[in-house]
């Protein structure tokens, strides 16, 4: 795991990654895909980024996300602990312990290096200093 | 008024593929900036397609910080100085390397504020280009091919009352732009004069007669 901190001028790169609420918006988009969500995440680097906490936020992404996908996500990169299976139905969710540990998956555990595995190709996009690359070879299109 | 990113790390040969920011970004900027006390009050999903530099995501992400700001470049070098310039100017965003936002459609609907500042000068259609700097400009015939090839994912992307906010220059007939997406009203909200380039900002909202559909 890559540190966090930075040294006066010269920072390591520890600002470029993916985090889980950015792959909830990815998908696969090879000719001829039908469902191209989720993407599946492997990796073998992985690093933890302290973000303020805004319980606000979350709420209000929390009915824009994929919340299965997350939580699968979640539990691949082993910090799913404490993650309801099912998000409430009760629209003033505001359970602060809850929402950090959903702030803390959604936004601090990020990816560096890895891949996003198109669900029915096999296709694997690569995922590298933190930026996943969707763009297609012409002969996949 | 807010400062306007910087972008010191573009003088190194590494960004040489990388469109620095120039006149019609500071239009984009300023438009922004002025607009979003009014028009775009407080947007949790904002998305940046072409975001070259990442001057504009990243003044987007100063501008609102409790929003989740996505950058979106074709070319990958760019998408690292996307990256690079939120991290100099010590902001939070999200940086992905596709094509006018390909696999990004579970986001259809939900985008609050969308910005696209195209390669919009006129060329021919052969330069038109997958990558490298050409296509941060080259836009082909009226300089229009990329754009219109984006306006109708534009209308896609955006959530009910989202915004979207293009640019461009005379040539590319923007009274034309505005009424040439269905679902979508433009109305030119800004123009300037850059030396020989007459610059516009378009801003698109979604019809609202429109049904219900994506």
């Amino acid at each position: 795991v890559v540190s966090t901190q930075s040294t006066g001028n010269y920072f390591i790169q520890t600002n470029l990654r993916m985090k889980l609420l950015t792959h909830n918006m990815l998908k696969s988009h090879c000719k001829g895909v039908v469902n191209g969500f989720p993407l599946k995440i492997t990796s073998n680097q992985v690093d933890v980024k302290e973000i303020e906490f805004n319980p606000d936020f979350i709420s209000r992404m929390l009915s824009r996300l994929d919340w299965t996908v997350f939580v699968q996500s979640a539990n691949l990169l082993g910090v799913g602990e404490g993650l309801p299976d099912m998000l409430p139905e009760d629209q003033d969710f505001d359970d602060e312990d809850v929402l950090k540990k959903i702030h803390h998956a959604l936004l601090e555990v990020e990816v560096i290096e890895g891949e996003l595995e198109c669900p029915e190709t096999g296709r694997k996009f690569p995922i590298s200093k933190g930026i996943p690359d969707l763009r297609l070879n012409e002969d996949e299109k | 008024m807010k400062p306007t990113p910087l972008t010191p790390h573009l003088r190194s040969t590494a960004y040489s593929s990388v469109y620095p920011p120039a006149e019609d970004t500071f239009l984009l900027l300023d438009v922004l900036e002025e607009h979003v006390t009014s028009h775009v009050t407080s947007p949790l999903i904002c998305l940046e397609i072409g975001s070259g530099s990442g001057a504009v995501t990243t003044f987007i992400k100063s501008l609102y910080p409790g929003a989740f700001c996505l950058a979106v470049d074709i070319n990958p070098v760019a998408s690292r100085a996307t990256r690079e310039t939120a991290r100099l100017n010590a902001q939070d965003i999200d940086v992905v390397c596709s094509d006018l936002g390909s696999g990004l459609e579970m986001l259809y609907g939900k985008v609050d504020l969308l910005v696209f500042n195209p390669p919009y000068v006129v060329t021919e259609s052969t330069e038109v280009s997958n990558g490298g700097i050409e296509a941060s400009w080259a836009g082909g015939i009226d300089g229009r091919e990329v754009i219109d090839r984006f306006l109708p994912r534009a209308r896609k992307f955006l959530a009910p009352s989202g915004v979207f906010y293009l640019v461009g220059v005379q040539e590319n007939r923007p009274e034309e732009i505005c009424t040439s997406v269905p679902g979508l009203i433009g109305c030119i909200v800004a123009t300037r004069k850059a030396g020989r380039e007459k610059l516009w900002v378009i801003k698109f909202t979604r019809n609202k007669q429109e049904s219900n559909s994506s």
